[in-house]
């Protein structure tokens, strides 16, 4: 160790400063942490006391270890310095790439809160000893603890008030890294005179590429829960946004692109055909000249797409929950351009609600949350939805029953309630999930159908994305025999023939009916069911 | 004396609750919010004397006087106008009817300030399904007589979920970390009340039936009233924390009363009376957005305007209502009285016609009534305060009957609370606070989305009633609101940025408590019994606080006025 006799009184006053960034970042990776923590495992309580147990213990281990360092005193506190930089700075986006990536994901959490600990500590044992010859005990011992001390105040302080509402977890992780990244780079010229030439400016160049790495992060933050996502859904995301209703992620690879609603595919550009011209057409082409057509779901615009392709078709009625998403081919130009930008037509109303209690609203009784018609259909005036009018054709696209809150809409109730809103012969179809990974789920949809009266034929289509995927057709009254695509169906199907529209109907043994119970709202056997089928398939 | 938000804390919530909130002496409150409570001025003016005296022009003859207008009341109406007696009045103190069942309403959903469900009724109870029919709940009825109730007044599922160890899993039971002892106690547990359920006397009767009117009085049975529920659960040798918890929490449900606080009677009658028989599942659950508000306000449509709302009832006494009642014989027993028809109160009350008096407090003006019958629906308590010689004539009083406060608030939110564990479910129960947790006023309506209102319900346990009400009474809205906030982040810590208004309501007398030893008492039994014209219909007469009680109190009073008016040939 070389003598300090040349550090003057300037760098020591600078050093405390330093004292007091080091103990600000610190406690910042503590409450970092816990706040994640308890973000991603729920239970604050117990994850801020393990996170805080953990990283005090940690300290204790570094200040341990400190003794074993007798020599290079100066050069193994930058060391360390840097080290809390890259770990610490990088703490908050690893962890949240850990989660959606890594099965023992307290095991990485834990990790780095001791990590960060373990250097903590080590940092404040190694710098009172860089100082003790310039400064006599007590007055070292006071002016270094009262700094940390006042650190720790200023870092909780900022990080409710600032750090987490204004920069976010992951910016907030990174930038602390930075200053301890630069407080290490700095430490280079301030104890200069305690490091030796050799290896300088090595040093110096690994501070350098912690704070470019750093910089890069900061600058990469947006899109850093993206990535996150990405690992989960196995595709690039080429667009993300959250509404208050879901999470609307498109994925894009090398033939099409996908949407993901709270991550479960809704369909893939490459065979939507094949879903939507299944799940439309039996239904439009049964109907003789079907006029109005009432679209529950499908906030996508590809159902309508299909719709609109029907000469006689007035006007379609589509109630989807999320604006966002009937709205998202305004944002997304490849949507707009896959959906033929159907949801703008002149025929098409849009109405965002739940479209349980939309068909509940008592027939003529106007919504009193604002509905969001399509801008052609105010501006010129027109009526063409007239409440009490009812509808010849409806299709069902809601999303696969996983949760109570999409269960409802496949209950007696709403089927009741639905049809109040349709003609005495009017057809509906309805996509049910996948009869051949869930039976019992795709059954009990059929026979909620039949239970308040509907004649039901049920039918399935291959969409390769999907697997092997089903529908029904229902009606109060009796459905054709069979069936042959409307004459008033315009341009040119991709995946329905005549013949293969009837062969849709033929149910092999794999997909024969299984026995279920009627999906009611006070039961939701529907929501068990497909927790249990599905849940087993993952 | 008045407490501080500290304090308040610590005697509703608890010490563990004191560390979640001390942090802060400056707890964030909801922007908006009001105090509401029971009408106290009137109340206390008239018990300190206060008799409005009305001019002759303000007084009215009418047939029947009905007091009160909560479940009990108004059902006695609707018996008589089914009847066709349609020369009643409802004298109602509050502005609103209902009284623990009334509900109010917001721009988003109308929401209870009370009970809140009701259980299917079992098929005996046929003047029950017979105003449901009337409501249109019934949708039809079983070849047993069992109503067919439509899907859309059962509760929807998910019905409840509970919060525990830092998540919500589905039901009420707490069965994270459960023990297979705990599990084989639950089961055994069941199967006593599943014993219970299949239970008959020789005459038939069930041993818990509700009404209870109907229940048998075989002593078997009603030894139970002598132990508390903690003690009959001790008694089978059932220790598991988790059941008593379950037992506990239904007793606070139901009687506002601990495990060790509630009569094993009642408690055993909470999960054995709604059982069909033994092997079946709890009868299903009705309920609407407004809870039992919607009973009330369907009740109180066929009343129409003789349900008059805002009226203090100050006092009831026999024509004229100076009249002599001081050579009644002393402490006679009812049952002795009605073996001597001639004593001269009792003809007073008989022959000579009944006065009620009382103040409209929307105009400050008196208002009399005079009548043949009274119908005395409003708490037992008030029935010596307010019937003009009651404690001489029938040698009763209302002493053993106890009533429990509740503290009630509703919740306005902007949006649901985000969270990852089971969903947002109807009724929503913190297993490691005092408070009942919450019901969602938005999720009958099948509305999961957006702004919503949780009612939160907190029963006051507190073995010194008295004391309870008055510091509940004393306490400031905010400092009321942050006990409630703070019970309410136990499980939703971002629940006060969320909060757009909340209300809090205190019911002094809530409900009547079924401590051990209450429901069999002479005092309790000897309630119902009419003193002359008037009749008694209360839900506090059956010792339980129940809709079903309510109902069929009123309906037997009603019947008791029908039978005193028609002539006898």
């Amino acid at each position: 160790m070389q003598s300090a006799e040349s550090m003057n009184r300037a760098p020591l006053f600078l050093l405390y400063l330093n004292v007091l960034i080091i103990a600000s970042c610190g406690l910042v990776y503590e409450l970092l942490a816990g706040t994640l923590a308890s973000y991603l495992l729920g239970d604050s309580v117990t994850q801020f006391s393990l996170v805080i147990g953990i990283y005090l213990s940690a300290l204790g281990a570094g200040a341990w270890i400190s003794r074993f360092v007798d020599e290079r005193l100066a050069r193994c506190f930058i060391e360390v310095e840097l080290a809390v930089a890259l770990i610490g700075g990088a703490s908050a986006p690893v962890l949240f790439l850990a989660f959606s990536s890594v099965g023992a994901f307290r095991v990485v959490l834990y990790g780095i809160v001791f990590a960060i600990g373990t250097l903590v500590g080590l940092e404040l044992p190694l710098l009172m000893r860089l100082l003790k010859d310039h400064l006599d005990f007590e007055d070292l011992v006071s002016r270094v603890l009262a700094f940390d001390y006042l650190g720790a105040l200023f870092a909780s302080l900022l990080f409710p008030m600032f750090c987490v509402p204004r920069l976010g977890l992951v910016r907030t992780s990174l930038l602390c890294g930075l200053l301890n990244a630069v407080v290490g780079l700095w430490g280079t010229y301030l104890l200069r005179p305690l490091l030796s030439s050799r290896g300088l400016s090595g040093l110096r160049g690994r501070a350098c590429l912690v704070i470019g790495l750093l910089i890069v992060g900061i600058i990469k933050a947006d899109s850093l829960t993206t990535l996150a996502e990405e690992q989960v859904l196995g595709e690039p995301i080429i667009h993300a946004e959250s509404t208050p209703y879901q999470r609307i992620v498109l994925t894009r690879n090398a033939r099409g692109f996908q949407l993901h609603l709270n991550g479960h595919l809704q369909f893939n550009s490459v065979d939507e055909h094949r879903y939507h011209e299944a799940l439309v057409h039996p239904a439009l082409s049964s109907v003789k000249s079907p006029r109005r057509v009432l679209v529950l779901g499908g906030g996508d615009g590809l159902a309508v797409r299909e719709i609109l392709r029907y000469s006689s078709v007035e006007s379609v009625t589509l109630v989807d929950l999320d604006p966002g998403m009937t709205s998202l081919a305004d944002r997304f130009p490849p949507l707009a351009e896959l959906s033929r930008s159907s949801l703008k037509d002149r025929r098409v109303t849009i109405i965002n609600e739940d479209a349980f209690l939309w068909v509940g609203r008592p027939v003529g009784q106007v919504s009193n949350l604002p509905a969001t018609s399509s801008p052609k259909t105010s501006e010129t005036g027109q009526v063409e939805n007239l409440p009490h009018e009812k509808f010849d054709t409806a299709i069902i696209d809601f999303p696969d029953p996983g949760t109570f809150s999409v269960g409802k809409l496949y209950s007696t109730r709403f089927y009741r309630m639905l049809r109040e809103r349709l003609t005495a012969d009017a057809i509906i179809s309805v996509q049910c999930t996948s009869p051949l990974v869930a039976p019992q789920s795709y059954w009990c949809i059929v026979k909620t159908l039949e239970s308040v009266g509907f004649q039901v034929r049920p039918y399935h289509a291959a969409v390769p994305t999907f697997g092997e995927w089903g529908f029904v057709l229902a009606s109060a009254a009796p459905l054709p025999e069979t069936l042959s695509l409307s004459p008033e169906l315009l341009g040119p199907s991709r995946f329905l023939t005549d013949k293969i529209l009837n062969s849709l109907f033929d149910l092999p043994p794999d997909l024969a009916r299984v026995e279920a119970e009627v999906n009611q709202l006070n039961n939701q056997v529907l929501v068990h069911y497909y927790d249990q089928e599905w849940g087993a398939m993952k | 004396m008045t407490l501080t938000r500290r304090e308040l804390i610590l005697i509703l919530l608890g010490a563990p609750a004191l560390l979640t909130s001390g942090c802060s002496t400056a707890p964030r409150l909801p922007p908006a919010g009001e105090l509401l409570g029971q009408s106290l001025e009137i109340g206390h003016r008239l018990r300190d004397g206060f008799r409005p005296q009305p001019n002759a022009d303000q007084w009215q003859d009418v047939g029947v006087v009905i007091v009160g207008g909560g479940v009990a009341g108004l059902s006695a109406a609707w018996r008589l106008k089914q009847n066709g007696r349609e020369d009643f009045v409802v004298l109602e103190l509050e502005s609103q009817p209902g009284g623990t069942s009334r509900s109010g309403r917001c721009e988003l959903t109308p929401f209870p300030w009370g009970a809140h469900y009701l259980p299917v009724p079992l098929p005996h109870n046929r003047d029950l399904i017979r105003l449901l029919d009337e409501m249109g709940v019934v949708e039809s009825l079983a070849d047993d007589g069992s109503p067919v109730i439509a899907e859309q007044f059962l509760c929807r599922d998910p019905d409840e979920r509970v919060f525990v160890d830092g998540e919500w899993i589905e039901g009420l039971y707490p069965a994270t970390g459960a023990s297979e002892e705990d599990f084989a106690q639950l089961a055994a547990f069941r199967k006593e009340i599943d014993r219970w359920s299949a239970w008959h006397d020789a005459a038939g009767r069930r041993a818990f039936s509700i009404p209870i009117r109907h229940a048998t009085d075989d002593s078997e049975v009603l030894e139970l009233d002598k132990l508390s529920m903690a003690e009959w659960l001790r008694q089978h040798g059932w220790t598991s924390p988790r059941l008593h918890w379950l037992v506990d929490y239904s007793c606070r449900d139901d009687y506002g009363l601990t495990a060790e606080q509630t009569s094993a009677w009642a408690g055993v009658l909470y999960f054995a009376a709604r059982l069909r028989g033994p092997g079946t599942e709890h009868q299903p659950l009705m309920t609407w957005p407004e809870g039992n508000g919607r009973i009330v306000e369907h009740l109180a449509s066929q009343a129409g305007a003789r349900l008059k709302t805002g009226i203090a009832v100050a006092r009831i006494s026999g024509t004229p209502p100076s009249g002599d009642v001081s050579n009644q014989p002393q402490g006679a027993s009812p049952r002795l009285r009605q073996t001597q028809p001639e004593a001269s109160a009792l003809r007073l009350m008989r022959n000579d016609g009944l006065e009620v008096l009382a103040f409209d407090t929307a105009s400050e003006q008196p208002v009399g009534f005079r009548t043949k019958s009274v119908i005395f629906a409003a708490p037992q308590f008030l029935a010596p305060r307010l019937i003009d010689g009651f404690a001489e004539r029938t040698g009763r009083s209302a002493e053993q009957f106890e009533y429990g406060s509740w503290l009630v608030a509703n919740v306005h939110l902007s949006r649901r609370p985000r969270e990852s564990s089971f969903p947002l479910s109807w009724d929503n129960v913190i297993h490691d606070s005092r408070s009942l947790g919450y019901v969602v006023a938005t999720h009958q309506s099948g509305n999961d989305h957006g702004p919503t209102v949780l009612t939160w319900y907190h029963p006051l346990c507190d073995d010194n009633v008295k004391a309870a009400r008055q510091q509940l009474l004393k306490a400031k809205w905010a400092d009321l609101a942050d006990v409630v906030l703070t019970d309410l982040e136990l499980p939703h810590p971002e629940i006060r940025s969320l909060v757009t208004r909340l209300d809090v309501f205190r019911w002094g007398h809530a409900m009547i408590r079924p401590r051990p030893g209450f429901i069999t008492s002479r005092q309790r039994r000897e309630a119902a019994l009419p003193d002359g014209r008037i009749h008694f219909a209360n839900t506090d007469l059956s010792g339980i606080a129940l809709f079903e009680e309510a109902f069929d109190h009123g309906l037997r009073a009603a019947d008791e006025v029908l039978a005193d008016l028609t002539p006898r040939p």
